[in-house]
């Protein structure tokens, strides 16, 4: 398969997600017990006030209208506007969003730096200090959720040590204690998939081959195998990439920083029901974009994958 | 040798904790003196001492008593959670992997797409509109993690019905499903264990989770999310509130994906 199908191929999955959570959350919104007009009327409400929300929501209307409507929204970037604030949705989204996307890529960062080294480490010295040290780090990465981290780090290096901010985000410095809280349980998965992987190309016949034709050991290892080694991890890393905007929602919170998560669990706490549908589409959105992105720069390095 | 002897020891290790907190789950009413929601006002803050192990909360009640009462709602959110993931996932895996391709198709495309999007962020939208609480958490994190038992069991379910042996008994003309019951399930239990422990870490830590953002387990109910919510605000003058609800979630997760590891190893020794 040639690259330009591949990408259409996989561009039609993408389109074929985001529809598919779209509808997800439009069906749950109106499926599941609670109608969001009585919620957001309270219980002193009348029948009229509730009529008059219904029809500002549009729930009012049949559900196959309301349906298409909310489609066709989508692929404009429209979700309406916000119940509390009547901003239009895509505007507050779109304010907040930087600093989300600050913290994942700082988190990331933070994450492969540490997972890569020792994940490769690890695999060309198994059962070495080194091993083991990739083998606590990835396990205590998965024990510790990553808002208790958040909480113990503010306490040694914001309460204890004051060296960053223990609320906002004013500088760059305040982002470091979050997305390293964010980056350390992701660093964990990367670190596993990374030994899995380079121990695997090390086992290979290639690399026999290699060592019979004379190459040096570290030619071999780090030319050779981690060339090969690295490929599939950019799809884990787009993964863990998608992973890290989830999570920010909590570490927003464990850190007071004004990013998406927190627009996201506002709208949630108050029952902003345009706001919530828009968040949560446009996270699909960007997190199909991220891995569409690691398979297409993954079939790019390494074409075999077109073939399956 | 050595290597394989401590795997062991860390493997005994972790079951035995596990053991030790559901039995101190049980019996928290008869390991403690204390109510977990009771407030006693005159003992705001105490720091750990012989009156209160761990000292005590904002709100005077004994940290160590809601410690255990929390260990209740994570192991009854794992279990109720990794039940309802295992039947609906392993239902829709067995259709899938059973039934004709365009099933398989379908289902697979709406299993994938809910596995491509962060669980955190599913399990939110969902109690966020089934209403907040212990309840609506177990049945939002059993559905958000049924697609990963869905794939598992279609994936395991494919590759067994190649053997001679359940083609054999299909030749035969036995139903599909006592193929199913008889030739399938048995084989692909191991796995299927293995993930039930991993999901079981994965729900301790997304209900303390949704505990801590306020849409989870409700006060005054323990939960070690909750815990560690009202511990943020307090840092700097009772550390000890963050640190011992964080240490049992991590203690729990760490024990549960150790005993994931270990099975996994024992179903497919090639990963050794």
């Amino acid at each position: 398969m040639d690259l330009a199908r591949f990408i259409a191929k996989r561009l039609l999955r993408l389109v074929l997600t985001v529809l598919l959570i779209s509808t997800i959350v439009f069906f749950v919104i109106r499926v599941i017990p609670g109608d969001p007009a009585l919620l957001i009327a309270g219980i002193d409400a009348t029948p009229s006030d509730i009529a008059a929300i219904r029809a500002k929501l549009g729930t009012d209307r049949p559900l196959s209208a309301q349906y298409f409507d909310f489609l066709w929204k989508v692929a404009h970037l429209d979700f309406g506007n916000s119940m509390i604030s009547e901003e239009p949705v895509t505007a507050l989204i779109l304010q907040r969003f930087p600093l989300t996307l600050a913290l994942a890529v700082l988190g990331m960062v933070i994450g492969t730096v540490i997972a890569i080294p020792i994940g490769i480490l690890s695999a060309v010295k198994p059962w070495s200090a080194w091993d083991y040290v990739g083998l606590v780090m990835s396990q205590l990465g998965m024990a510790i959720p990553s808002f208790w981290l958040g909480i113990f780090l503010l306490l040694v290096f914001a309460v204890k040590i004051p060296i960053f901010p223990l609320f906002g985000a004013e500088t760059l410095a305040s982002l470091v204690l979050p997305a390293f809280s964010l980056g350390f349980a992701r660093a964990a998965i990367l670190l596993r998939h990374t030994r899995a992987s380079m121990s695997e190309e090390l086992s290979k016949e290639y690399i026999i081959a290699a060592k019979a034709k004379g190459l040096t050991d570290r030619m071999i290892k780090y030319k050779h195998a981690l060339k090969n080694a690295l490929l599939p991890i950019i799809t884990v890393a787009g993964i863990e990439f998608g992973y890290m905007l989830g999570g920010a929602i909590i570490i927003e919170q464990v850190f007071s920083l004004p990013g998406l998560g927190r627009l996201f669990l506002y709208a949630i706490y108050q029952r902003d029901f345009p706001l919530i549908q828009g968040g949560v589409v446009f996270i699909a959105i960007v997190f199909s974009l991220v891995n569409f992105a690691a398979d297409v720069l993954y079939s790019v390095v390494n074409p075999k994958i077109r073939l399956e | 040798m050595i290597a394989r002897r401590s795997q062991k020891i860390v493997f005994s290790l972790a079951v035995l904790y596990l053991l030790m907190l559901v039995a101190a789950a049980i019996a928290a009413p008869l390991l403690s003196p204390y109510s977990p929601s009771e407030q006693y006002l005159d003992r705001r803050f105490h720091a750990p001492s012989l009156d209160n192990l761990l000292g005590t909360d904002n709100l005077g009640r004994d940290i160590l008593t809601r410690l255990l009462y929390g260990a209740r709602s994570a192991l009854i959110v794992g279990l109720v959670a990794v039940s309802i993931a295992f039947s609906l996932g392993g239902l829709v895996g067995l259709l899938a992997g059973m039934g004709p391709k365009h099933i398989d198709s379908v289902l697979m495309l709406l299993m994938d797409s809910l596995l491509s999007f962060p669980t955190i962020l599913l399990a939110i939208t969902v109690v966020s509109f089934m209403g907040y609480g212990l309840v609506q958490v177990m049945v939002a994190l059993g559905v958000i993690s049924s697609p990963v038992f869905a794939r598992l069991v279609r994936a395991e379910t494919l590759s067994v019905k190649t053997e001679g042996y359940v083609e054999a008994a299909r030749a035969l003309g036995t139903p599909p499903a006592k193929i199913v019951v008889k030739h399938i399930i048995p084989n692909i239990m191991g796995k299927v264990i293995v993930q039930c422990s991993l999901t079981f870490a994965q729900a301790v830590v997304i209900e303390s989770s949704l505990s801590y953002l306020g849409v989870g387990t409700q006060p005054p109910a323990a939960s070690w999310g909750l815990m560690l919510k009202d511990a943020r605000n307090y840092l700097a003058q009772a550390p000890w509130m963050a640190m011992y609800p964080g240490l049992c979630l991590a203690l729990t997760v760490l024990a549960f994906n150790i005993i994931g590891d270990s099975l996994s190893e024992r179903f497919n020794p090639r990963l050794g």
